[in-house]
């Protein structure tokens, strides 16, 4: 044990002078943001018209979107990881490709068929006079469309390290598959599934091109934080700091807070 | 019976075929060693895993066939103890002992009530509130037991229920186990590799090696006379196959045993370890069964040596350490080794 100390203290250099330059890359621009800050005109600049709302629009359809995330994408996780549905490789590729698509093309390619002329956007507005784009609820469609695969590439990751000879015991006390999966499954990946929420939602709250592309940017309906301070960089860049500061807090307070409560167990179990 | 069961599975290069019947109130043990097939028939009796072919029949009811009858775990009466007990770390003990209940519809308030019951019966009242990362292993695998025996069930598959608890855990698992096993009223299969969980445990020993059943028979029997070399040397005996002639044996690997018994015709020779007796010197007087032997390995089994012997009969034999000390014996020594013929056991093949 001793002699193994050493090893385990020391850090050579090849690897110690990147993972400090890695440090500074990520921590310095959100240090620079802190320092820049107009700090005496923060109350001012905090009760602007459309600050608010901004923020309000972003959490209200960041957390939608979570929540059509968990409510869609946790059975997903679980096909992938457990069923022995034929194809699920594919499947699986499939529903990674919004992680690596552009999020651009992903407001293309939303706007292509749930647009007014598009497949279903035509269908939905000749039945129901209901038009998809340019609605909050459009926000809502970028944004899970986006942040979704986050959510069940961590959950499927959670499945598949749960011991699944649990499940083998639910079904010895007559537990058909859905009581199991409500039971037992879902309980043992919680953890794994509020760590896949967070970083659904982050995602979600960090949504910028997919939205404007498909939303627009209309303030009140979906003029979200990150496009109010792209637009007030153009425009004011102390408000675009602030904003961000805005935006910067509410992530780690986000962060800080499930960390304790769920991040911080699923990581050590 | 209320078991009766023909298990065929190919699974690599394991080709497993078994077939058993279990009565009302009997355990059945199912002996081999690591891979030889064990776990995967009783997960098909469970209906954990889909067999390639033969039947299930459960309490009467055909539960799989070849055909296309396949009844999943979930409905059928049986109950199951696993080897790390696997209780839901999420939920209480209580609430373990009592999910079986509720998913067949009991009410919470009774099936908390029959838990609690069960639990009494297994040593483990005032736990019922604890988590199971909270319980001892012998704590954790008694609470597995009052969750698989609470639904009554007519089957209860025990897949190595003992074998991850420590030494002296066991000894008391094990004799708590022995009791709720005779007061269980259904069809008791143990499988497990540990021949002393068999013969304490069970009315019937099932030997399955390689997927086969190579020998089968009430515990005793299956340690008094073994029939193959994995048997034989779990039971501590040695086990020397030979054609028998008169009071003599013409072993198959060469050599001559005497033994105290008229024999004929193929024939297994059993010889304990501790009646082999072990000398430098050519032993005096007439012993009619003494072999020059080469000592291979010897390795400390409890208060004795266990020494390897190779040469023309292989054997086995223990001598105390104080003896082992005073021969002065190392690997590559040349002894004499001698037992007498009224020890050696004989039997047909």
């Amino acid at each position: 044990m001793s002699r193994r100390r050493p090893r385990d203290g020391g850090v050579p250099a090849p690897l110690l002078v990147p993972a400090l330059l890695a440090v500074a890359f990520l921590v310095l621009p959100l240090a620079g943001l802190v320092v820049r800050a107009p700090w005496s005109e923060l109350g001012p600049q905090l009760t602007r018209p459309g600050v608010g709302e901004a923020l309000r629009l972003s959490l209200v359809s960041a957390t939608l979107a979570t929540l059509v995330s968990l409510l869609l994408g946790v059975p997903l996780a679980w096909v992938l990881a457990r069923s022995q549905v034929r194809g699920r490789s594919v499947l699986r590729a499939l529903v990674t490709v919004p992680l690596v698509l552009p999020p651009v093309v992903g407001g293309v390619a939303l706007f292509l068929v749930l647009g007014r002329q598009g497949v279903i956007g035509r269908w939905l507005f000749e039945t129901t006079g209901f038009s998809l784009p340019f609605t909050t609820a459009a926000v809502v469609v970028a944004e899970t469309f986006v942040a979704m695969p986050f959510l069940v590439i961590s959950v499927e990751g959670a499945l598949r390290a749960a011991d699944a000879r649990f499940e083998d015991a639910a079904a010895t006390l007559g537990a058909d598959r859905w009581t199991t999966f409500r039971r037992v499954t879902l309980p043992l990946v919680a953890p794994g599934i509020a760590a896949g929420a967070v970083l659904c939602w982050a995602r979600a709250l960090g949504e910028f091109v997919a939205t404007i592309t498909f939303a627009g940017n209309f303030p009140g309906t979906t003029q979200t934080m990150p496009l109010a301070v792209y637009l007030a960089l153009q425009r004011d860049p102390d408000a675009a700091i602030v904003l961000s500061l805005v935006l910067l807090a509410v992530s780690l307070a986000t962060l800080l807070l499930l960390r304790g409560r769920w991040l911080g167990r699923g990581a050590t179990a | 019976m209320s078991l009766v069961a023909r298990v065929v599975v190919q699974r690599g290069s394991l080709a497993v075929d078994v077939e058993l019947s279990v009565g009302d109130g009997e355990v059945l043990a199912v002996l081999g060693p690591n891979g030889a097939g064990k776990s995967t028939v009783l997960r098909v009796l469970a209906g954990l895993l889909a067999p390639d072919g033969g039947q299930v029949v459960l309490d009467g009811d055909q539960v799989w066939d070849s055909a296309d009858r396949h009844v999943p775990a979930h409905q059928r009466s049986l109950g199951m103890v696993f080897q790390d007990h696997l209780l839901f770390p999420h939920l209480s003990v209580t609430e373990n002992v009592a999910f079986g209940l509720r998913t067949r519809g009991v009410r919470r308030p009774a099936a908390r009530a029959a838990a609690g019951r069960w639990l009494d019966r297994v040593g483990l009242a005032g736990v019922g509130e604890r988590r199971p990362g909270e319980l001892s292993g012998g704590q954790a695998q008694r609470a597995a037991l009052a969750r698989a025996l609470v639904g009554d069930p007519r089957v209860l598959l025990l897949d190595e229920p003992l074998s991850a608890l420590d030494a002296r855990t066991r000894l008391t698992v094990r004799a708590e186990l022995r009791r709720h096993l005779a007061d269980y009223a259904g069809s008791a299969v143990l499988v497990t590799h540990d021949p002393i969980d068999a013969m304490a445990l069970a009315d019937r020993v099932l030997v399955v090696e390689d997927g086969r059943v190579v020998q089968s028979g009430p515990p005793d029997e299956v340690a008094r006379r073994p029939r193959t070399d994995y048997v034989a040397r779990l039971v501590g005996l040695v086990l020397l196959p030979g054609t028998g002639a008169g009071r003599q044996v013409a072993l198959d690997g060469g050599g001559v045993v005497a033994v105290a018994e008229e024999v004929g015709g193929p024939v297994f020779v059993a010889v304990r370890p501790e009646s082999v007796s072990l000398y430098l010197d050519r032993p005096a007087g007439s012993p009619r069964n003494v072999w020059p032997l080469t000592l291979g390995a010897a390795t400390p089994h409890g208060s004795v040596v266990r020494c390897d012997l190779t040469g023309e009969v292989p054997l086995t034999a223990d001598v105390t350490a104080t003896a082992f000390a005073e021969l002065g014996l190392a690997p590559g020594a040349a002894v004499w080794a001698s037992v007498k013929a009224s020890e050696v056991a004989v039997y047909a093949r």
